[in-house]
């Protein structure tokens, strides 16, 4: 009897631990994963790069050539792009902390949830229908619009998330005091949640500046510098997408340099959220 | 005598009594009201941003629904030149590419989690959850890079090989090994979503009360009995985690158009190249010439659309019901 559940007890343990080891293992295959890519991007891209490199125009095969125009046209872009769906993020967000209690909000949250879940190609159809199509050319301002598009579902539930963290004694106390609900939210609720709104508005920065699918068709892609809202604009994405499908040696190199540079901006934004926000999660 | 108010004065009446402002807002603040309405219009833009793509698609693709209808899904020929257009070589590699995916992603993605919530130490788990948050923050287009010039090679060297002289006498794993094709991009969706899946399993995991895995050891159960009690209980949140992970494996773009071949064909081995909505869409829309064939893939957007949204919205109701609302969805 004492021996059978020894038995028992002794094979419930090993069971124990072989899930331990493979659950860890899980884990470290993971981070194994990311290691391999985000070194062999150092790698590969850390050969090309050059201060000529990040300034100059594309050039045929052969001739050199950078991405300067491409990395003006992502700051273009995303800049575009916050500038719409920034303050429609952020005003939805509000509206759903402070007044979010009946059936619609309920409706909004559902749909801001669903939306980031759409594909992005999806969007650029969309964006493409809308604006491209009647405008008759491809436009930074559709990319930036596809872009936003994006940002506005992120933007709104993390607004929303950093909102409910603000202690509601703060709400109470400012409302005793005789001040209108909108002082209060934009006074004091506003100002406590800022750091909080401000970073989920970095990473959905960092999100959408890594797009590629909704920018093919809409922002399209350019060989020389462009800052006219209504003219095709050169974004890193569509650029790296490019060159890595090209034949060409050389076009490979310059594909793995800007994706580091793409990297290396994406890497900065996450990593300094997760720094400044380390006390919240 | 009294006289009955006529219907029109009790109208003007009630309307002379209604107060506009207290009925915008509760405090009966103009400022209030002003300030309601305007964050609400942001909200209501959310709405009318779904209405408007789903109008805007749909009416965009009318040419080609008015002349395939129904059996656009099931035409097996894509022809541009000829003017076929069928869809079902592009559903058949979305939903294989997209099973693949699954097939390598659910069982290591609930691995993590449940080490992240249940095994690893507070103080590993923390950092470790973030590294693997990052693997989502890699954006599409350099998966699809990394696949070309290095998952690819990689498995034709080294996977694939063994992997036909084991199993070559099945259909599935049949044909030349290139490389490039179903396999390649069921691998590099399955890198893609695992992120995504373990994020959305952790808040689901952590959501199940403490009580449950307290009461669980009370009875002297090991802690992978408890964790079976844990995932029992976190199972429909489970659920619509993998059904998320399925639909950004579906709607994924980028990375599975650099690997996957591109080529409109079915073929039962997944060492062939094949084709998914999304990648037609990204590969043929600038060079579409002709309304008919712009129209046909604009119809593909608006499939992947309904799809899409179906999905996500069957797993949102899911996690919502073990989260209650409240998990930090945004981040997946």
């Amino acid at each position: 009897m004492t021996s059978k559940q020894d038995i028992s007890r002794v094979g419930r343990r090993a069971v124990n631990t072989l899930i331990r080891t493979l659950t860890a293992a899980c884990a470290f295959l993971g981070v194994a994963v990311l290691l391999l890519i985000l070194g062999y991007i150092a790698w590969r891209g850390v050969s090309s790069l050059s201060l000529q490199f990040l300034t100059d125009t594309p050039k045929p095969v052969g001739e050199g050539g950078g991405i300067g125009n491409a990395i003006l046209g992502t700051l273009i872009l995303l800049a575009l792009a916050s500038v719409i769906g920034l303050p429609v993020g952020i005003a939805a967000g509000v509206y759903l902390a402070e007044f979010g209690r009946g059936w619609f909000a309920g409706v909004v949250r559902f749909i801001s949830d669903t939306l980031t879940g759409i594909p992005s190609i999806v969007t650029g159809v969309f964006v493409y229908t809308l604006i491209v199509l009647p405008m008759r050319q491809f436009s930074a301002l559709a990319g930036g619009v596809a872009l936003a598009v994006i940002m506005i579902p992120i933007v709104t539930r993390t607004t929303e998330e950093m909102l409910r963290l603000v202690p509601t004694s703060l709400r109470e106390g400012a409302l005793a005091l005789g001040a209108p609900q909108w002082r209060v939210t934009t006074g004091v609720i506003l100002p406590a949640a800022a750091s909080g709104i401000a970073t989920g508005a970095m990473l959905a920065v960092a999100r959408v500046s890594g797009e590629t699918a909704p920018l093919l068709f809409t922002a399209f892609g350019s060989r020389f510098f462009n800052v006219y809202l209504d003219q095709p604009m050169a974004s890193l994405t569509v650029q790296i997408f490019n060159y890595a499908i090209s034949p060409y040696d050389e076009w490979h190199a310059q594909a793995w340099a800007a994706t580091l540079v793409l990297m290396t901006l994406i890497l900065v934004i996450n990593v300094a959220v997760r720094f400044f926000t380390r006390k919240k999660f | 005598m009294t006289t009955q108010p006529s219907p029109a004065s009790e109208y003007g009446a009630r309307l002379r009594a209604w107060d506009w402002r207290r009925a915008l807002s509760p405090t009966g603040n103009f400022g209030d009201a002003l300030f309601r309405a305007s964050l609400f219009c942001c909200a209501l833009l959310l709405v009318v941003l779904v209405g408007a793509m789903f109008v805007e698609i749909g009416s965009s693709a009318r040419l080609s629904l008015a002349r395939f209808g129904f059996p656009f899904l099931t035409g097996r020929t894509w022809n541009p030149i000829q003017g076929e257009f069928g869809a079902l070589p592009f559903i058949y590699g979305t939903v294989v590419s997209s099973l693949l995916a699954l097939l390598i992603a659910v069982p290591v993605s609930l691995g993590i989690a449940v080490f992240l919530v249940e095994q690893a130490p507070r103080r590993l788990s923390r950092p470790l959850g973030f590294v693997i948050e990052l693997l989502a923050a890699i954006p599409s287009v350099v998966y699809g890079l990394w696949g070309i010039f290095v998952l690819a090679p990689t498995l034709r060297e080294h996977v694939e090989p063994p992997l036909q002289r084991a199993f070559g006498w099945l259909p599935f794993f049949h044909g030349t090994i290139t490389g490039i094709g179903l396999f390649t991009g069921g691998c590099i969706l399955a890198i893609m979503v695992t992120p995504i899946i373990t994020a959305v399993v952790r808040d689901v995991l952590a959501a199940v009360p403490v009580s449950q895995r307290e009461a669980a050891l009370a009875l002297g159960a090991t802690k992978w009995e408890t964790t079976r009690i844990v995932l029992a209980n976190g199972a429909p949140g489970i659920a619509g985690a993998i059904i998320l992970g399925l639909g950004r494996a579906v709607g994924e773009t980028m990375a599975v158009t650099m690997v996957i071949g591109n080529r409109p064909e079915i073929s039962a081995s997944v060492f062939e190249p094949s084709y998914t909505i999304a990648s037609v869409i990204a590969n043929e829309f600038t060079e579409a010439t002709g309304d008919l064939y712009l129209s046909a893939l604009i119809e593909l957007g608006l499939v992947l659309f309904l799809v899409t949204f179906i999905i996500n919205g069957a797993a949102r109701l899911l996690v919502w019901s073990v989260t209650r609302g409240t998990s930090g969805i945004a981040r997946a």
